[in-house]
């Protein structure tokens, strides 16, 4: 790891000027992802910015009947809330599905967003990575890709996002505050928060330099049957092959957003329409435009019967 | 810390003064091999930051001035010489250095020491003594739970936390009834440890010292 200089913010406001006007500075929180790059020198930060103390860590009701959960709030403590597993079971039963309960202890909701690729070729510092140096090429292409994106992706990264709670967030229609270096705050649809690779993939997000996640709000609650299924090749502590997060209500309407298939949390408003018509017309939907390659078309057909399996768990 | 036996020839007494043979013989050879050749990059290297941190350990108030890199779980092996506390992977994989930080287990390699200012840490050589067992320790020992033993102290810590956990009504991948009171089945166990890997698989028996003082400590 390289040597660092670290400082303890005072405020959301200070710890996004901090990281502004200091280069290769970064955010800390849980620091799960952050350390493990670090100690592999994917991530170089000189100056880390620790925003532990920062008062972000309460989950509250909105004037409109949702929730707006602090930004520190930990995964388990997000996933064990009562009015999280009550109103938006989606949301619970995607963070439980990820990571061990030691990592969901100590890993923070603003972090999880912000939690990169766990594509090999990126955590393998002797391969060619647009993502972690951009220029260098992408090992990926004609690699090992059976883990990696079928749709969403380019020609310089097909890396997928990992997480599962930014799924069920973006099937919750979820949205991210910030605050910038200069104080100002702004709102951002988790739909819009990730971006697309196109010729720049080492921007995993729209966020600015400096720009501090304070918190992630849910509308109010829109019932139905809440299901997170996640594929993977362990039953416990893998990330997705294809994970699916639904809200089905009564009449058959609902719906989806897929994770492990794209380099965001990747939801199709034409996909949802299919809804009441059933896992191949609502997969057909969301796959359209699919490039998967050599080693991972099997996820095409996976996401078919992955909604299969809930749309049949919905109707019990 | 005052539980630790004085005079006695241990394992690690050995290992330490062939680690330190082996130093003076190659000097500096330890910072080369933490230097991944592909990422090595030209250029000054910036010098090592240290910082004064003070925490609390197994009940006792500690201080120290470290390198800002230096993880919770270095800081406690390395400048604390409380080695019960394994280093595995050292990347949150294994779950060997598991402890309880304020009341909860983490992965003690996947945080900084000095991001600990003020916090209560709990490890292994605090849960119980070799005269006065922890309950989870008592149980591990009489369900032959280890073969080398190795990844156990984080077993053990995790144990603890994880029956917190569930005393606390916090869900699991393998909860069924989000909204009623969560019981600490086999499946529900089987879940919470998947963050512990023990390379002997010794899973069953643990499992088993498990069942046996889940009733006492959930």
């Amino acid at each position: 790891m390289k040597p660092f200089t670290y400082e303890r913010a005072g405020s959301p406001a200070e710890a996004a000027a901090a990281v502004a006007r200091t280069p290769d500075a970064k955010f800390i929180a849980g620091g799960t992802n952050l350390l493990d790059l670090m100690k592999l020198q994917i991530e170089a930060p000189t100056h880390l910015v620790d925003v532990t103390g920062l008062a972000l860590d309460r989950i509250e009701p909105t004037p409109d009947g949702g929730l707006r959960i602090g930004a520190l709030v930990r995964n388990t403590a997000l996933a064990a809330d009562e009015r999280v597993r009550t109103h938006y079971g989606v949301l619970t039963r995607a963070i439980v599905a990820g990571a061990s309960g030691q990592l969901r202890n100590k890993a923070t909701t603003g972090g999880n967003l912000l939690q990169r690729t766990r594509c090999p070729y990126f955590y393998d510092t002797n391969q060619a990575c647009n993502k972690r140096q951009p220029g260098s090429g992408c090992s990926a292409l004609d690699g090992v890709s059976r883990q990696l994106a079928v749709i969403g992706a380019s020609d310089h990264c097909i890396a997928t996002y990992p997480g599962d709670m930014a799924v069920a967030m973006r099937v919750l229609d979820a949205t991210v505050e910030t605050v910038k270096a200069d104080g100002s705050t702004r709102q951002i649809k988790l739909g819009e928060f990730h971006r697309l690779p196109g010729d720049a993939p080492q921007q995993d997000t729209v966020l600015e330099r400096g720009e501090l996640i304070t918190a992630v709000t849910l509308p109010p609650p829109v019932g139905g049957k809440q299901i997170y299924r996640k594929v993977r090749d362990r039953a416990s502590y893998a990330y997705a092959l294809v994970s699916v997060a639904a809200i089905v209500q009564p009449d058959g309407s609902g719906r989806v957003a897929i994770g492990g298939v794209a380099p965001r949390p990747w939801r199709v408003p034409a996909a949802d329409a299919e809804m009441p018509n059933g896992a191949r017309a609502v997969s057909a939907r969301l796959m359209e435009g699919a490039r998967p390659t050599h080693d991972n078309a099997y996820k095409v057909s996976l996401v078919e019967r992955t909604l299969a399996a809930v749309l049949d768990e919905a109707k019990g | 810390m005052t539980d630790q036996p004085g005079n006695e020839v241990t394992r690690r007494g050995v290992l330490a003064g062939t680690a330190a043979v082996a130093l003076t013989a190659l000097p500096e050879a330890g910072s080369a091999a933490s230097t991944p050749a592909a990422t090595r990059q030209d250029g000054p290297v910036p010098a090592p930051v240290l910082m004064p941190v003070s925490f609390e350990v197994n009940g006792q108030a500690v201080s120290l001035t470290l390198d800002t890199r230096t993880s919770l779980l270095d800081a406690l092996r390395e400048h604390l010489q409380l080695t019960g506390t394994k280093k595995g992977c050292d990347h949150g994989q294994c779950g060997a250095c598991t402890i309880m930080l304020d009341g909860q287990r983490i992965n003690a390699c996947l945080t900084l020491a000095v991001m600990h200012q003020g916090s209560k840490i709990t490890t292994i050589e605090g849960l119980g003594t070799p005269d006065n067992l922890h309950p989870m320790q008592a149980a591990f020992i009489k369900h032959d739970g280890y073969q080398c033993g190795y990844c156990t102290p984080g077993q053990i810590c995790s144990a603890v936390g994880m029956l917190a956990e569930v005393k606390a009504n916090v869900p699991s991948f393998a909860t069924s009834d989000l909204s009623g009171p969560i019981q600490a089945t086999d499946a529900e166990i089987r879940e919470r440890m998947s963050g512990n890997l023990c390379r002997c698989g010794a899973y069953s028996n643990i499992l088993d010292a498990l069942n046996e003082v889940k009733g006492e400590l959930a």
